[in-house]
């Protein structure tokens, strides 16, 4: 047996071999932006981010790593984390049990944080950067002040579909209704994305307040259950990327990645309308290091910083210092900035009460159930 | 009827190592697919090596096994040395009771449950960062110890009771007779525990997912976050190379034991002649 | 004589002293979080009592019933599988034996959610089977998204737990019983069923509970290889918790779990005599 203690201290000391061979490779060139734009008084402190996953570029395929670069400058330490959902991220912070410092949510659960108390104030005269923030998506609904919030990204939701398993130029959500494409279709994992894509091929109000409405709609989404393929969020991109289905409904900025690697995929944004959302940088009241947070929230302003990310996550940015940059190379793309914005209708969600919302999520509790 | 046994011995290890095989093969893949093979290249094993946070998890990961099944070993120890002497059977036995309940517990229950309790003290306290480091340490103590125990406690019944008074009569305190008597006869039991824990605690997913705090992630929650989106072969790269570094320690010791069974197996069956 | 009864109750002492930091932590980690479950289970968000959750229970009829009838299935043919299978190994030479628990034990070390997934790349629409499929002219199966899969998971992932367990307590079997049986007059076949069979029970209600009870409490495999359609109780707790913020429900399905596995527990415990040593 004791021959068993000796494998335990080898392997420790063999992964620990490889990791310390592999922490020499790190890389000191010098940073995207110049040191000394960011004070190190808070260096060694340790600030706690918890953002979208797929929603920074991290150093992936030669793309800038954000956070080891504002690591870089400030000697703040990033505790990075993700989440799938916004429901998630509010189970998360509604547990009181972690505390984040900066949070990145929707739109319509900016809405809610804000009704419960949840954020706190954004110290603007900390942003130096925030005159790049293009002023129309400045004072939206869900933060009519302007106190709260700084956008970070901006999209809208439409239809991704293989050319190859789908014949014609489909222009309407009933596509994931049609019986031709059964067990080839997929659709959201989560109740507020899911139910619209019924609400909007009904005409339904997404933000209704009426039960009935919701109940419609619920019909309507287990009709179609029994062709589903799957209720996926990001796994979507492993499958339609590699052929796995035909259709799928996601976030604009998603697809062009997609589409990267797997040019046979196309897009359209449906003719009854769609979903548009904004998603913005918030302060949970939690926070336990305000002042390195606004520090991160100027960081992520940067023209530089807020160019690699737009480059790497392919949303619209709200930042006028990447949209009018030369080298975003997504400067103008039709998808991300449609020309005439009506060209289909768009409609935020927006936060319902309570009693609507924990009627909607036990909906969709059964759907989701019924497809079994 | 022995080549039907082969057979069916070599399909059952074939199914085992199928997405082992699959996992090994797209390391080497020179695209970011899983499931598409274009062409052989390094590129994630050199990814892998680059990526500080995944290196941070792995390092996190091993840190805590560490940590926490020594801990449970320390005091799953003198746990079990204190229910062996223990009169009462009574005691004993709710103590052997309570002790089975997080292995007879589902992992999740066990994981929602921990969290409850942090999450319910926590706002009894007024603290918003109740979930970090410290309450995953915990969780895994907790369900390391009955694995320890329950290692030790047979070998313990299994020495001569005896021999511990003798120490204390021949003029050994106490601790004395348990270092010089009790321990060397129980230690492969301890050790046994010890493995199992260090294995358990490396391996956590359930448990760690629901008690986890924002400053500590382990490579199993990193995984899982990955799955959420798309696995880049990095992670089969890694998991590659714990793969054969554990094949090769295994192959080392296995050969290792084969040269002293040999030995003492040539004994055994002579005996067994006689 | 003298002297034991002196050191009785010294000794009673100290097995006190020794066993009180576990004692403790025990209260603390392993008892009290069952009263909490307990406590939410049967309160609301304002922490006032109700029995509500306890009654939403009966919405949940269809997962707990596909639970159970998955996790049941799983366990036989895990069952099935490796009953043979430990049984062909004590057959070979103890050199053999060695490297096949070596090899059995293995994948145990890789994460289980990177062998699920890669077995989600395996089952694809377009995965390794059906291509291979295609390629021989066939139409590729639908594989992922089937309780067959899910169920194809369990067996896969938890199949080293049931062999283990039973592999030890055959091995330990006396050869000598064996050739008294066959010295007896009965064959092969016999000597399996009144002989091997009776005697490594302990090894197969063992395998049966660590195989049964991640079974039936797992959502990852579920959620991978059932492409979220298929949902368990893990799965429905693991929402509650993470995504709804209802601690209560999610409580309620846990004590749910708790009970479904001290039932199984129960009954299983009635066909094996207790045994408080670990089979591994």
């Amino acid at each position: 047996m004791r021959r068993w203690v000796s494998v335990i201290l080898v392997t420790a000391l063999a992964l620990c071999c490889v990791m310390g061979l592999a922490s020499c490779g790190g890389s000191d060139e010098p940073g995207i932006v110049p040191e000394g734009t960011y004070s190190r008084d808070l260096a060694g402190t340790t600030i706690n981010v918890y953002n979208w996953g797929e929603y920074i570029s991290d150093g992936s395929d030669d793309s800038l790593d954000v956070n080891e670069e504002f690591e870089k400058l400030t000697g703040i330490r990033v505790n990075y984390s993700m989440y799938e959902s916004n429901e998630v991220m509010y189970s998360k912070l509604k547990s009181e049990a972690v505390a984040y410092d900066v949070i990145i949510p929707s739109d319509y659960m900016i809405a809610r944080l804000l009704n419960e108390d949840m954020l706190r104030k954004i110290d603007f005269s900390k942003l130096s950067n925030y005159h790049y923030i293009d002023p129309k998506y400045r004072d939206l609904y869900f933060d009519p002040t302007n106190e709260y919030s700084v956008p970070y990204n901006v999209g809208m939701v439409g239809i991704i579909y293989n050319t190859t398993m789908v014949e014609g130029t489909p222009d309407s959500w009933s596509l994931m209704w049609d019986e031709k494409y059964s067990d080839n279709i997929l659709t959201f994992n989560n109740s507020r994305d899911g139910f619209a894509t019924a609400q909007f091929l009904l005409g339904l109000d997404v933000n209704s307040t009426d039960k009935a409405t919701w109940e419609q709609a619920a019909e309507k989404l287990k009709e179609q259950s029994p062709i589903l393929q799957g209720r996926v969020m990001d796994e979507i991109f492993n499958k339609m990327e590699n052929n796995n289905a035909a259709i799928a409904p996601y976030y604009a900025g998603d697809f062009l990645t997609m589409q990267e690697i797997n040019p046979d995929l196309a897009f359209y944004y449906p003719k009854e309308g769609t979903n548009i959302f904004v998603d913005s940088i918030c302060v949970p009241a939690s926070s336990q290091n305000y002042e390195a947070a606004m520090m991160y929230i100027n960081f992520l302003l940067e023209p530089e910083i807020a160019l690699a990310n737009a480059e790497y996550i392919r949303y619209a940015s709200p930042n006028t210092a990447v949209v009018n940059s030369d080298d975003y190379s997504l400067k103008g793309n039709e998808i991300l900035y449609p020309a005439a914005e009506a060209t289909v209708p768009v409609e935020y969600y927006h936060d319902l009460d309570p009693e609507i919302r924990s009627y909607y999520e036990t909906l969709w509790e059964d759907i989701v159930r019924s497809t079994t | 009827m022995k080549t039907a046994q082969r057979v069916y011995t070599a399909l059952i290890f074939i199914l085992i190592y199928a997405p082992l095989a699959v996992m090994i093969l797209f390391s080497f893949n020179s695209t970011s697919s899983t499931s598409v093979f274009a062409g052989l290249s390094f590129k994630w094993y050199r990814e892998l090596f680059s990526n500080s946070d995944t290196l941070e998890a792995l390092k996190n990961t091993l840190l805590l096994a560490f940590v926490s099944s020594i801990a449970a070993t320390l005091l799953g120890t003198v746990t079990a040395v204190g229910i062996y002497r223990m009169r009462s059977r009574v005691t004993r036995e709710i103590i052997k009771s309570v002790t089975n309940i997080p292995m007879m517990n589902p992992d999740i229950v066990t994981g929602v449950s921990l969290m409850l309790l942090f999450v319910f003290v926590g706002r009894l306290l007024g603290r918003t960062n109740t979930l970090s480091f410290w309450t995953l340490l915990i969780s895994h103590i907790t369900f390391n110890l009955p694995y320890v125990i329950l290692n030790v406690l047979p070998k313990l019944r299994q020495t001569d009771r005896h021999l511990h008074e003798a120490a204390l009569d021949l003029g050994c305190s106490p601790v004395e007779a348990f270092m010089k008597v009790t321990l060397p006869a129980i230690r492969s039991g301890i050790v046994s525990g010890l493995l199992m824990a260090f294995t358990l605690s490396l391996d956590d997913f359930i448990i760690s997912y629901y008690t986890v705090g924002a400053d500590f992630q382990t490579l199993p929650l990193k995984i899982y976050a990955m799955t959420k989106k798309t696995v880049k072969p990095d992670m089969y790269a890694l998991s590659s190379v714990i793969f054969f570094t554990i094949l090769i320690l295994l192959m080392l010791i296995n050969m290792a034991g084969m040269r002293s069974d040999n030995n003492s197996n040539g004994s055994k069956k002579s005996k067994k002649k006689v | 004589m003298n002297k034991r009864t002196h050191s009785a109750p010294r000794r009673r002492g100290l097995s006190f002293l020794l066993d009180a930091p576990y004692v403790l932590w025990s209260a603390l980690f392993i008892v009290i979080p069952l009263v909490i479950v307990v406590f939410y289970s049967f309160t609301d968000a304002e922490d006032n009592f109700t029995f509500e959750n306890i009654s939403a229970i009966s919405n949940y009829g269809t997962t707990i019933r596909i639970s159970i009838e998955y996790s049941v299935i799983a366990t036989l043919i895990t069952l099935v599988i490796s009953y043979p299978f430990a049984y062909f190994m004590t057959k070979t030479s103890a050199n053999a034996q060695r490297t096949q628990m070596l090899l059995v034990m293995l994948p145990m070390w890789m994460n289980l959610l990177i062998r699920t997934y890669a077995w989600m790349n395996i089952l694809e629409k377009n995965g390794i089977i059906n291509r291979f499929i295609m390629l021989l002219g066939g139409d590729p199966l639908k594989l992922l998204g089937t309780p067959a899969a899910v169920i194809f998971g369990m067996v896969y992932n938890y199949l080293p737990y049931m062999i283990l367990p039973i592999y030890t307590v055959m091995s330990k079997l006396d050869p000598s019983l064996l050739d008294a049986a066959s010295d007896l007059g009965s064959n092969a076949f016999q000597r399996i069923l009144r002989v091997i069979f009776p005697l490594s029970v302990p090894g197969v209600v063992s395998g049966v509970a660590m195989v049964f009870v991640p079974s039936i409490s797992t959502f990852y495999i579920s959620q991978k290889l059932g492409s979220g359609k298929i949902l368990l109780i893990g799965d429905t707790v693991e929402r509650f918790i993470k995504t709804s913020y209802n601690y209560n429900m999610g409580a309620a399905l846990s004590l749910l779990l708790m009970v479904i596995i001290l039932v199984c527990m129960f009954v299983m415990n009635r066909f094996s005599s207790d045994d408080e040593e670990i089979v591994v």
